[in-house]
């Protein structure tokens, strides 16, 4: 875009000097004397060569000095719009003083502006006395005569050009006449041509200025003819109004809507309605097609010479618009948290007096700016207030005052204090935790101190309770010591007392195994010699003795009976008992066991059936400790049957168990004694002639051994049906 | 060593008398030849001057018991080779490995009738001969290991 594009619009109106050299030829008179004509042609033809005023006027005034004789000649010219006129041409005076020479056209008084207001020749001879001094305008000349001729007059307006100052020569009027007149002609020319230029730069030079001066106005300027065309316009009115081919068509649509908008706004009819008028325009901008809102203001400029034009300038309100309503939306806004503060500051206050703690606000200076209702009761009087009440009050509000003032001076932002007051209804002694917190604005400004008061007498109290508890609890304490010392003392001693049990059980033991090794020795030797003398060793034995013999053998079998017994039961209690785990045949050690009791059985003349699962497998476990139990199981059913028989049985349960059961027909065992028969010396019959013999103690061994092998044993039986005793064995490890 | 064992010497190792005399009246009477000895150091004496086939010992003995008596014999080439029947009336577990780790062949608790006795020493003399010697070494290898 062309920086000032407006100025080929401005250039449109503006006038043009006529050309007036052209004419002057026909205005020259001719010349009766060849010599003179001569002369003057010469005059002209310098003429042309001259293009400047000053050299022009110059040259002029030489060539009437040289020609017409003129010694000392001025010529004086008025520059334009001045209203003086001043020398620009001297001839026979001294440059220097000459050329300051001027006359005002305003000294009415001056015979020289009469002169030229009346464009006549005026002649002044030489001076001849004061009073002719005093009528004489001061020249270069001084007292010497002159002539002041007018030179012509301004083609463009009938103003004085110029007056020509020659001194007073015998000469025709009739050549000075056309002297001024080509001289004045040629002047005219030359300053109008130097006027216009002057003008034309000057014009340049302002109009250049203007336009800067309008394009650095933001708002859009322009001038429009009354047909709304577009005359001159700025560079902010140009982008919304104007729109070159190359631009895209979403802008170029823009402008033509922006021009039709303008159009509208400023036609004839609406400017002369309104006149100097504000309105608001809505444009669209062509850069993002957003909407402007602009106010116009127009102006009809009246100018004669141009024709009337309006001069528009728009606002841009956009910004004002949005501004006001961002301000009606602040004003909104306002409203809105206001409502809240209060909403806040009532639900505050609502907090603030549900709290039972006393609470009180206090502003930097220290005055109480709020408080609640229990604050109240403490710090205010009531109208009914007694004269000790008064007195607390102002006590308290004293404690509390200095615990403020302390908090105000200090530099802590919180402050945690106690301080003594009391209560004003009860007059008792109300000590308090003061916890105080400063509330500082965001400038660092201390706004107030919100503090509250925590009534401490009830934590005493509880403190108090508290160390009561602590003291019953360590006096509880120290008795569960001492009672758990007691314990531990009844512990060791107990611990000592089983020791000594242990060591006495061992002994005992130990003694019933030496015991028994003892009573073994002579019963071996009583046995076997039994034994012997029934076998004839000694000779042969028969009848009675024979029969008592064999008393003799039974009784001492019975006894060794007892005695391994007791041996057995010391043993297992004394745990020392060990277990020996081997692999062996279940048949195999029921067939074994059969065979050892196989001088009973014969002489029981009962039937020992034998029901063996052929296809057990070994099993592994103590094999001499379940013999033992097999061996008691079946004498005690020999021993316990009349009639019938004992039948002994192994097989194979699920789980890897074996059931061995022995059966017999016997006499059988009532329900309710099925479980004593397993305690220690336990005979159903126990009296002191009873039937059958033996300690009592075969059962319980037999029970205390199946546990050791982690089996056990028990009982079916009926009075009189008979009895089956079951031994259930787990086969061990595979 | 025979399969025969009538005539075989038994020494009887007892510190109680009445047993020892039971025992040697029956063994005689059951067709053995039988040396009799107190304790353990009469039992080493009577072993290496009387040659037996078989001891009899007696665990508990006054002088040297008979653990010990075991170890020694079996300890020396010269009896070695003899079995050794323990006898004893402590029926304590324990007690009979205690024997077999010591050098014994059998083990026979007491109180043991006479005939049950020699149905034992039967049985010790009529195993094979050379089971007889293997258990003999073993059981030598086991005593010195031991002491």
């Amino acid at each position: 875009m062309a920086p000032q594009p407006a100025l080929l619009v401005a250039a449109a109106g503006r006038p043009r000097a006529r050309r007036s050299g052209a004419a002057l030829g026909t205005r020259l008179t001719v010349a009766s004397n060849p010599n003179r004509a001569a002369a003057r042609l010469r005059l002209l033809e310098g003429f042309l060569q001259r293009t400047s005023v000053a050299d022009c006027a110059q040259y002029a005034l030489g060539w009437l000095n040289e020609v017409g004789g003129v010694a000392r000649s001025l010529c004086l010219l008025r520059a334009g719009g001045e209203s003086s006129l001043y020398t620009v041409a001297v001839c026979g005076f001294p440059r220097a003083s000459a050329m300051a020479f001027s006359i005002s056209l305003e000294d009415w008084s001056n015979p020289l502006v009469t002169a030229i207001v009346n464009r006549r020749e005026t002649h002044f001879g030489a001076v001849q006395g004061v009073t002719d001094r005093r009528r004489r305008p001061a020249t270069p000349f001084e007292d010497a005569p002159f002539r002041a001729i007018p030179l012509g007059v301004s083609g463009f307006a009938d103003e004085p050009l110029g007056l020509l100052l020659v001194a007073d020569a015998t000469r025709s009027s009739n050549d000075d006449a056309w002297f001024a007149g080509a001289l004045g002609q040629k002047l005219d020319q030359l300053l109008r041509h130097e006027a216009i230029s002057d003008g034309d730069r000057r014009q340049g030079r302002e109009r250049s200025l203007l336009y800067s001066i309008i394009n650095a106005v933001t708002d859009p300027i322009l001038l429009t003819d009354t047909e709304g065309r577009l005359l001159i316009a700025n560079t902010r009115a140009l982008t919304l109004f104007t729109a070159s081919e190359e631009e895209s068509e979403g802008r170029r649509g823009a402008v033509r809507m922006n021009n039709m908008l303008l159009s509208s706004a400023l036609s004839s009819k609406a400017i002369e309605e309104i006149g100097a008028a504000r309105r608001e325009l809505l444009l669209v901008n062509p850069a993002d097609g957003s909407d402007l809102l602009f106010e116009l203001l127009s102006t009809v400029t009246e100018d004669p010479r141009h024709g009337t034009g309006v001069v528009s300038i728009l606002r841009n309100v956009s910004d004002l618009r949005r501004a006001s309503e961002e301000l009606e939306e602040n004003y909104r806004k306002l409203r809105v948290a206001e409502v809240q503060a209060r909403a806040e500051s009532d639900r505050l206050n609502l907090i603030i007096d549900s709290v039972a703690d006393p609470i009180v606000v206090t502003d930097a200076e220290g005055q109480t700016s709020l408080m609640n209702e229990p604050a109240e009761r403490l710090f205010t009087l009531s109208q009914r207030a007694s004269a000790v009440q008064q007195r607390l009050v102002q006590s308290n509000d004293a404690h509390f005052s200095s615990f403020i003032t302390g908090m105000l001076v200090s530099a802590d932002q919180r402050r945690v204090g106690e301080i003594g007051l009391s209560d004003p209804t009860t007059g008792e002694a109300m000590p308090v935790e003061a916890i105080a917190g400063k509330i500082v604005s965001e400038h660092g400004e201390l706004t107030a101190v919100v503090t509250i008061l925590h009534d401490r007498r009830e934590a005493i109290e509880k403190g108090k309770l508290y160390e009561q508890l602590k003291q019953a609890s360590s006096e509880l304490e120290r008795k569960v010591q001492a009672a758990t010392a007691d314990i531990a003392q009844q512990n060791e001693l107990l611990r000592r007392q089983a020791i000594e049990l242990e060591q006495a059980s061992l002994a005992k033991t130990q003694f019933l195994a030496n015991m028994s090794h003892e009573f073994r020795t002579p019963l071996n030797a009583m046995l076997g010699y039994t034994s012997m003398l029934l076998q004839g060793v000694a000779g042969p034995v028969e009848g009675a003795v024979k029969r008592q013999l064999g008393r003799i053998e039974s009784n001492g079998r019975h006894l060794l009976t007892i005695i391994n017994e007791i041996l057995d039961i010391s043993r297992i209690e004394a745990g020392r008992m060990p277990l020996q785990i081997s692999t062996f045949s279940v048949p195999d050690l029921v067939i074994e066991v059969k065979a050892e009791l196989e001088p009973i059985i014969l002489r029981s003349r009962l039937t020992v059936t034998l029901d063996l699962d052929k296809d057990l497998r070994p099993i592994a476990t103590d094999r001499q400790k379940v013999k033992q139990i097999l061996l008691n199981l079946l004498s005690n059913a020999l021993k316990f049957t009349h009639h019938g028989g004992v039948t002994i049985s192994a097989e194979r349960m699920p789980e890897r168990i074996v059931k061995l059961t022995v059966r017999d027909t016997g006499i059988g065992i009532a329900r309710g004694d099925q479980d004593r028969i397993f305690e220690d010396f336990r005979q159903l019959d126990n009296s002191p002639t009873r039937a059958y013999g033996g300690t009592g103690l075969g059962l319980s061994i037999c029970r205390r051994l199946a546990h050791m092998l982690d089996g056990h044993i028990t009982v079916e039986s009926k009075v009189g049906a008979g009895s089956a005793f079951t031994l259930t064995l787990p086969m061990g490890r595979r | 060593m025979t399969k025969n064992t009538e005539g075989a010497r038994v020494l009887l190792v007892d510190d109680y008398p009445d047993a020892r005399e039971m025992y040697s009246e029956y063994l005689e009477f059951s067709g053995f030849q039988v040396v009799e000895a107190a304790n353990g150091m009469e039992a080493l004496e009577r072993a290496l001057e009387d040659h037996p086939d078989i001891i009899l010992m007696d665990l508990s003995l006054p002088v040297m018991d008979g653990w010990e008596a075991t170890r020694r014999l079996k300890a020396d080439e010269r009896t070695a080779h003899i079995p050794i029947v323990a006898l004893t009336g402590h029926a304590l577990a324990g007690i009979s490995e205690g024997a077999k780790r010591a050098g014994c062949d059998a083990f026979v608790t007491k109180p043991c009738l006479p005939e049950d006795l020699v149905k034992e020493i039967r049985k010790v003399l009529g195993e094979p001969s050379h089971a007889a010697a293997k258990k003999v070494r073993r059981s030598a290898k086991h005593a010195k290991n031991v002491n």
